[in-house]
């Protein structure tokens, strides 16, 4: 797998400096993301998922370089993205592209819908200028708008409508990696069916791979290969998507799945599930230990002291608890 | 369960004048609320969930919004012919709502001692002491914990779940009788929004107030709610147990919102399919038509759908559904 990856994340870590509380204090930083590794192979879609905090939208933003890094190293291919400075980077940029959660903020509202899909093509010098209109074209026909809406302005699209027109923007570049920033959490439920397909499709056609940060546990489920969950700036659990599912082994992950209302689940057993009690700690100074010990009902003496690494329990899955076994014997099971 | 509902909608009708006409937000709803059921409101935006809540409040903008009918029944009494004051007296005390944000919703000023302490204050003639001591027994209630010292601070040093429990101890504070929650847990994190639920249950469980839940979640109808109402572009397209609403939605409006969503499954499929659609969007209401909203949208659309509206008619004792599929003969 290795070989084929596309993006190797290796020990990230993004630290926030605050302002000191008083005047001879040290200074508090927010370790927002604290030593994350995982790779995304060519062709297929990585998803982290989290609560608000978690760090999973700071590990996008700093994988597609627009937060500082405070440590570790991104490759994509055989670039080393962590290393690349000025105009380097600029134009590395349209290798890698994103999709906005909120299609009524992320679009230009003075500028018209072709436009707003032709700048990334003018930013980056793509091909001659001549054939960009084309391109633009294209690029709105294979997202599901008409080549004619090119001269309408955002507000005259409906927000699915819009979203498509941010998907349109992120692939002008023909880029390799798309991120994908919760692309359906904004819209309405009926719309947001129409824009995973639209991304399955496009994924198939095109050979994207995508970096899928979400919350919707459901969603991820659907589209993504593999998945990490993220818990305080760190991955406590990570499998491809029928292990993740069927056998979760973190008592995180657990509680997260279990927290979600389903239709289709009503028959779970009830009794099973773990209310978690509280919000996450603060990643400003994260407790010592496994920072879920505070929240998780199984912690012992030892969870509190020693940090759990991130350990292989079966082929590709990977779970940072002291209390799950080598054979792969979970606390709540 | 009583027979005798506690509150009941006839033929509600609300209308909007807007630049492009008069749109019809709420076309003839009819519903009943039995003492202690929850109820739950499904539908996309713009179908007439938040706007039913508001009618039923007595917190329609007028204008633009306009009463064009019908019947709100509290007890059998009308709201909506009501005096004014008469309203002020049973919003806050007999029906009271937790709305979507609980970030904008509090007033940022007050601390949340002084916001719930205010609805006893005006509607229990509650001292000012007794109703601190009111302010901090609910929060108590919602679990806060150290309520004492938290009946002191202002909303911004709350969390999101917390600022919420705040907004349904508000809510219950004078132990309503309906308890409205529009989309309360929309904008928090999966575990707490288990905890809200949790909250939800257990406090109508103490209390007995009856509820009407506003989402767009399926998994939270299934979760939380003993009977459904589906509503499309202001009008009721189907209700029912919510077992029968999840395992044989009848309208094709109600099977799309099921099945667009990609749930959360216990063994996922080893292969993906691609999610079903609901092509379109909600219509604009000012241009209805005469025949059912949804046709456009329907892939089982016939021609007499684009040319007559279909009425709500009962498929068996309490599943009804508003579709030219199903029994629409009976009601001719």
């Amino acid at each position: 797998m290795t070989e084929q990856a596309l993006l190797k994340v290796r020990d990230l870590k993004v630290h926030f400096e605050l302002q000191r509380s008083s005047l001879f204090g040290p200074k508090p930083f927010v370790h927002a993301v604290d030593g994350v590794s995982f790779d995304v192979p060519r062709g297929s879609t990585f998803g982290i998922v989290g609560e608000s905090g978690s760090g999973k939208s700071t590990t996008a933003l700093a994988v597609l370089r627009l937060v500082d890094i405070t440590a570790g190293s991104i490759e994509l291919g055989d670039t080393h993205l962590s290393a690349l400075q000025g105009e380097e980077l600029r134009l590395a940029r349209r290798r890698f592209q994103i999709i906005f959660q909120d299609p009524y903020s992320s679009l230009n509202p003075r500028t018209r819908a072709g436009d707003i899909v032709k700048e990334p093509l003018d930013l980056m010098d793509v091909g001659p200028a001549s054939e960009r209109r084309e391109r633009v074209g294209a690029l709105f026909a294979q997202v599901g708008l008409r080549p004619e809406q090119q001269n309408l302005f955002p507000h005259q699209f409906s927000g699915g409508q819009r979203q498509r027109i941010g998907v349109a923007r992120a692939l002008a570049t023909n880029p390799e990696l798309v991120v994908c920033d919760e692309p359906v959490s904004a819209l309405d439920v009926a719309i947001q069916a129409q824009i995973l397909n639209l991304l399955q499709r496009l994924q198939d056609e095109l050979g994207l791979t995508y970096l899928f940060i979400s919350h919707d546990l459901g969603v991820v489920q659907h589209i993504c290969d593999e998945i990490a969950v993220m818990y305080l700036g760190l991955i406590v659990e990570q499998a491809d998507r029928i292990s993740l599912f069927t056998k979760p082994l973190h008592p995180y992950t657990w509680a997260l799945l279990s927290a979600v209302p389903s239709a289709r689940m009503r028959d779970r057993d009830r009794a099973k599930r773990i209310r978690l009690v509280g919000d996450p700690p603060s990643p400003i100074d994260p407790p010592a230990g496994c920072r879920f010990a505070g929240r998780c009902p199984f912690a012992q003496a030892r969870c509190t002291v020693e940090t759990p690494q991130l350990r292989t329990i079966f082929a590709g899955h990977r779970v940072a608890c002291h209390l799950v076994t080598d054979d792969g014997r979970a606390p709540h099971y | 369960m009583d027979d005798v509902p506690l509150l009941e909608l006839r033929d509600v009708r609300v209308e909007f004048l807007t630049r492009d006409g008069i749109a019809r937000v709420l076309d003839g709803i009819n519903f009943s609320l039995m003492p202690g059921e929850t109820l739950g409101i499904v539908g996309e935006s713009g179908c007439g969930k938040s706007m039913t809540a508001l009618t039923i409040m007595g917190l329609v903008p007028t204008p633009p919004g306009r009463i064009a009918g019908g019947q709100v029944l509290l007890d059998g009494e009308d709201l909506l012919r009501a005096a004014p004051e008469r309203i002020r007296r049973v919003r806050g005390n007999d029906i009271s709502m937790v709305f979507q944000e609980p970030m904008t919703s509090l007033n940022p000023v007050f601390t949340v001692g002084e916001q719930i302490a205010e609805t006893v204050r005006l509607h229990q003639g509650l001292s000012r002491e007794d109703a601190k001591q009111h302010a901090i027994d609910m929060l108590n209630a919602v679990g806060i914990p150290v309520p004492e010292r938290r009946v002191n601070e202002y909303p911004h040093q709350l969390s999101g779940g917390m600022r919420q429990r705040v907004m349904i101890a508000i809510g219950l504070a004078c132990n309503p009788r309906v308890l409205i929650a529009d989309e309360p847990t929309t904008a928090l994190d999966v575990t707490v929004q288990a905890q809200i639920f949790d909250l939800l249950v257990d406090l109508k469980q103490r209390t007995g107030t009856a509820m009407i839940l506003i989402t767009h979640d399926m998994g939270v109808i299934a979760e939380m709610t003993d009977r459904v109402i589906v509503m499309y572009a202001g009008r009721v397209v189907e209700q029912g147990p919510v077992e029968l609403i999840l395992s044989r939605p009848l309208h094709p409006y109600t099977q799309g919102l099921i099945e667009c969503v990609p749930h959360l499954e216990a063994k996922p499929k080893l292969v993906r399919e691609p999610l079903m659609e609901i092509p379109g969007v909600v219509p604009p209401l000012t241009d209805l038509g005469s025949g059912c909203a949804f046709a456009p949208r329907c892939a089982h659309a016939l021609d007499q759908c684009r040319e007559v509206a279909p009425n709500l008619v009962a498929l068996s004792a309490d599943h009804h559904a508003a579709c030219w599929l199903h029994g629409q003969e009976q009601a001719q």
